[in-house]
């Protein structure tokens, strides 16, 4: 076994991995002129590429063969440095997984664009953007991390803009386009302030000297990387990019986007505040609490209110970054107050919940893909009774609702149970400073679930359930066996990782442990093959026993009601229409769904209606001849935060804008100042 | 002996449930200077219903049909796995708070889709509804539990009852404030006056009613017998949880007997309050249904700051 499998073979398969991805990314290029060919080349090569991701970084977080390498460049600062070790491994390997599903998908579902838009590009992006993600997490080095990082943005950019022939997509490509290269210049001023402070770029060697580096300057680079990764996470209030951007991206890639590529941002805040920067402040864990509290709550909020399948789907994906904030924040906290048997409870849920939602967006999302796929509009007024003519992927489509909502047996409960335990856990044991912090967490992480919930009910119903509301539902078909084989593996893996979540849980606190700072602390969580406890004795929950119950008691009960009502008669009618005739106008829309919660939630959500009316006579206003409403919602960011800030950048360019004189010769004198004055500062 | 107990555990729920529906209605007969049906009207209406033929829209899908048999299901696991009169289950591990409400709300998912599922307008808006006022109950019911869990160090309902019963009597101020909480959200989540008419069909006011509305037969039969289950768990858990005492903690026949006694009783107590609550309120406009259930939020965490 050990000579099989080494750090030697884990690495060579890792760069073999990288090595496919680029290969896809080149030849599906060179195939450009041929729609067919270059699908299947590209995304053969992802799913190879993906293959071998997975098995190197299973060899690395199970077997532990953990390896870095360098590659050194010509440039000075720059050096390829490569470092896989579990937590990396452990990213890798839901990126890999994640790629490997979408590319199977894809396989299918492009073939939609053909002829429209070119195949070969977007498979050279893919990969690329793949390739990209992976490179980010195992970079060693600020300089080669920040270029992989920018190749990732930008990969993703031109996939957002991918179909683009429509004006939004556009739109939503700029906004994405500058707000993370707005977060890509905080997060260069942070790697800049570390490099001043210990004279080094790499990582390893800023992690030996993290001891010259000030308190001040620590709590600076906490900021900018909050701004520069969270903008990338998508936390509120820094997510305005996120819903325009999702759903622009072709669905499969709209399932990477949203399930891994905005985790990259989550593993950067792991791997600095947790494993670079090993002294924390109580207050960085209470923000980033907070931060996921709220983001949390007013993510599943602003879900409810779209009725843009994959707009509302990216909503949620805010909630979950939030949720998994939530964990990563209670282990900041349990460990600056030096319990850190708690802050590995904290940091394996959210590891967890990170897999998890990885797992079961990029199955809502690849979900509502083959839908759009059938019905051409992304708009869920359009759609209803999808479940009688694609019956497998609404049930897939069922499982990912479920396990999003964290319904028990489903993976997402076990991730939200741990979330709560760790959050409980705050409450009871930490002091009061910081106990408000755990209790607003859990409270909005309790209205979350519910909030959730709902949300899927509407998206759930509108989609699939009741009558059609648009002929195209009529001419759906259920989507090809690529498509439903790569839904198929994901429901089942929402499913076996609720099942084996002692297992799992085994698995990931050996990652945490693996990180220098939580070296030798038992974990408080003792997971077995079918069940998980705390070790106190608070809470224990078995996932395999909850399935197991509810199966055989629904049997059960199904047996025995059909056998006491055996002569009883089912008698298909109509649904009751109360005299008139029944149209599918007459049912509930997913707008009319939300718009209670909407209304009461009025203070946060400011819902407008535009009303417009065309008259018959424009003179005698009687008789409208049209008339439409236009329900939205204001979001309240825009107006308080981003409003301001342009304003002031406005102005300040304004002042700016004094020393352009259009005058050659000014521009001159302003060099030779600028020249003087460095030649001063030198030497000083 | 062990073995009876658990047989008890699992069926009492569903054999009681319908009656405690009859003596509420009963109550509230009287309060209208009706007679009023028998208390045991309610069985005999679920054994009518049991026998009938059923409708089923052909618009409806597999939910519809899957649904009521799951949503029983759901009632009847949960009504085994909450304290009833004894805590000697306590290894149960369905009886994490968590699991249990959130396997509630698994069974108020279906009924909202099954709702939805017919295209009727008012099951589509009786789901909303249910939705709506489900989602703003979770906190509540969560954290008034929670007060509990952290006056007894678990989460395990078991063990909740177990260990409240032997605090002493002045650390009971912050748990009063914590029932407070959880009357609110047991009347909203048992669909009672003030957030929903059980006895209505008038469908500008109703929420789970019109969620059913295309039930017949057999499926609405579950599905009534299920609500009744959910009110009776719902009951069990304000008088064992909040008020445990008398529940027995060995598994011989006297105190298994007595406990038995005095949850009847505590039981009784809660149906009478329902009953009078009914009687003497009206119902509420749907959009005053939030200010109550954060009231019943806020006092939980009220009662947690002054538990811990």
């Amino acid at each position: 076994m050990n000579i099989m499998f080494n750090t030697f073979t884990s690495s060579n398969i890792f760069i073999g991995a990288i090595v496919l991805w680029a290969i896809g990314a080149a030849g599906s290029l060179f195939l450009r002129k041929n729609d067919n060919l270059s699908n299947t080349f590209g995304n053969c090569f992802a799913v190879l590429g993906s293959i071998l991701g997975l098995i190197s970084s299973s060899l690395v977080f199970i077997g532990g063969f953990e390896f870095s390498f360098n590659i050194v460049s010509s440039l000075p600062l720059l050096s390829l440095s490569f470092k896989v070790d579990k937590l990396a491994a452990f990213f890798i390997f839901t990126i890999s997984l994640i790629a490997l599903l979408s590319s199977l998908y894809a396989l299918e579902y492009i073939k939609h664009y053909y002829t429209k838009y070119n195949i070969g590009t977007l498979n050279f992006f893919y990969n690329i953007f793949i390739l990209g993600m992976v490179l980010v997490v195992s970079a060693n080095n600020a300089l080669f991390f920040l270029i992989v990082w920018e190749i990732m943005s930008l990969a993703s950019y031109f996939l957002v803009i991918y179909e683009n022939k429509e004006k939004d997509n556009l739109k939503a490509g700029s906004l994405y386009f500058i707000m993370t290269h707005i977060g890509t210049a905080f997060i260069t001023l942070a790697f800049l302030l570390l490099y001043s402070a210990t004279g080094s770029l790499d990582f390893s060697i800023i992690k030996e000297n993290i001891g010259n580096v000030t308190p001040l300057v620590k709590n600076i680079v906490f900021i900018l990387s909050i701004v520069g990764f969270g903008t990338k996470a998508g936390i509120i209030p820094l997510h305005i990019w996120l819903p325009g951007a999702h759903p622009a991206a072709p669905s499969h890639v709209s399932a990477l986007m949203s399930g891994v590529m905005i985790k990259t941002g989550i593993y950067m805040f792991i791997r600095i505040f947790m494993d670079i920067i090993t002294t924390a402040p109580v207050w960085w864990g209470t923000v980033i609490l907070i931060l996921g509290a709220i983001s949390s709550l007013l993510g599943v909020l602003y879900a409810l209110t779209e009725h843009d399948i994959k707009r509302l789907l990216a909503y949620h994906s805010i909630e979950n970054i939030g949720i998994i904030m939530m964990g990563i924040g209670s282990s900041l906290i349990f460990w600056s107050l030096d319990m850190k048997p708690y802050a590995i409870l904290g940091l394996v849920a959210a590891l967890f919940h990170t897999i998890n939602h990885a797992i079961f967006k990029a199955l809502l999302f690849l979900g509502a893909g083959s839908v759009i796929s059938k019905m051409h509009t992304r708009n869920m007024e359009e759609y209803g009774g999808l479940i009688k003519y694609m019956p497998q992927t609404a049930f897939f489509f069922l499982i990912g609702s479920m396990a999003i909502s964290a319904f028990p047996p489903f993976n997402g409960f076990f991730s939200e149970w741990i979330t709560f335990q760790a959050l409980f856990k705050g409450i009871m044991i930490s002091d009061t400073s910081v106990r408000w912090a755990f209790l607003t967490a859990a409270g909005s992480l309790a209205f979350t679930g519910g909030l959730a919930a709902m949300c899927f009910v509407k998206v759930f119903g509108s989609t699939f359930l009741a009558r059609p509301r648009s002929k195209e539902v009529s001419h759906a078909k259920e989507a090809g066996i690529k498509i439903r084989f790569s839904m198929l593996i994901l429901s089942t893996l929402t499913l076996l990782l609720g099942l084996a979540s002692g297992t799992v849980t085994d698995i990931l606190s050996g990652i945490v442990n693996n990180l220098g700072i939580f070296n030798k602390v038992k974990p408080v969580l003792l997971a077995t093959a079918v069940n998980v406890r705390l070790e106190d004795n608070f809470s224990a929950v078995s996932i395999p026993l909850i399935l197991i119950i509810l199966i055989v008691v629904t049997v059960l009960i199904f047996i025995l009601v059909s056998a006491f009502t055996l002569n009883t008669k089912i008698q298909i009618g109509d649904t009751w229409d109360c005299g008139s005739t029944l149209t599918s106008r007459m049912e509930i829309t997913a707008t009319a769904f939300a718009n209670s919660i909407i209304s009461i939630f009025h203070g946060v959500l400011k819902p407008t209606k535009q009303i417009t009316i065309e008259y018959r006579d424009a003179s005698m206003r009687y008789f409208p001849k049209t008339e439409t409403v236009r329900l939205g919602t204001k979001d309240i960011y825009r107006g308080y935060f981003y409003l301001p800030v342009q304003l002031l950048t406005t102005k300040v360019s304004g002042y700016v804008k004094k020393i352009q004189s259009g005058n050659i010769n000014t521009y001159i004198l302003y060099i030779l100042i600028i020249l003087i004055a460095m030649l001063l500062l030198a030497s000083i | 002996m062990s073995v009876l107990l658990w047989l008890i555990q699992l069926i009492l729920i569903p054999l009681l449930s319908p009656l405690c529906i009859g003596i509420v209605r009963k109550i509230k007969a009287k309060f209208q200077n009706r007679t009023g049906a028998s208390v045991l009207q309610p069985y005999r209406d679920l054994w009518k219903l049991f026998q009938k033929d059923e409708v089923i829209s052909k618009d409806a899908s597999w939910i519809f049909k899957f649904a009521p048999y799951f949503i029983y299901s759901i009632t009847v696991i949960l009504g085994a796995s909450i304290p009833i009169f004894s805590t000697i289950f306590y290894p149960n591990l369905l009886s994490d708070i968590l699991v249990v409400i959130y396997l509630i709300a698994l069974g108020t998912f279906f009924l909202a889709l099954a709702g939805m599922d017919s295209g009727s307008a008012f099951g589509g808006f009786g789901s909303s509804r249910e939705m709506t006022v489900a989602a703003l109950t979770e906190g509540g019911l969560m954290f008034s539990i929670l007060t509990l869990a952290f006056a007894a160090h678990s989460t395990n309902l078991f063990v909740i009852a177990k260990n409240i019963s032997s605090l002493s009597f002045f650390s009971f101020a912050p748990i009063i404030l914590a029932f407070g909480a959880f009357i609110i959200t047991m009347l909203s989540e048992t669909s009672r006056f003030p957030f929903d008419n059980p006895a209505t069909h008038l469908e500008l006011t109703m929420i789970h009613e019109a969620m059913i509305l295309e039930y017949s037969g057999k499926r609405l039969a579950l599905i009534e017998w299920a609500a009744a289950n959910k009110f009776l768990i719902f009951l069990s858990l304000g008088a064992n949880l909040f008020f445990p005492w008398g529940m027995s903690l060995t598994n011989c026949l006297s105190d298994t007997l007595l406990a038995l006694f005095l949850f009847a009783v505590k039981i009784l107590i809660l149906c009478v309050f329902v009953a009078v609550l009914e009687s003497s309120i009206a119902k509420f406009r749907f959009f005053r249904l939030p200010d109550l259930l954060f009231t019943s939020f806020i006092l939980s965490i009220i009662s947690i700051s002054l538990i811990i």
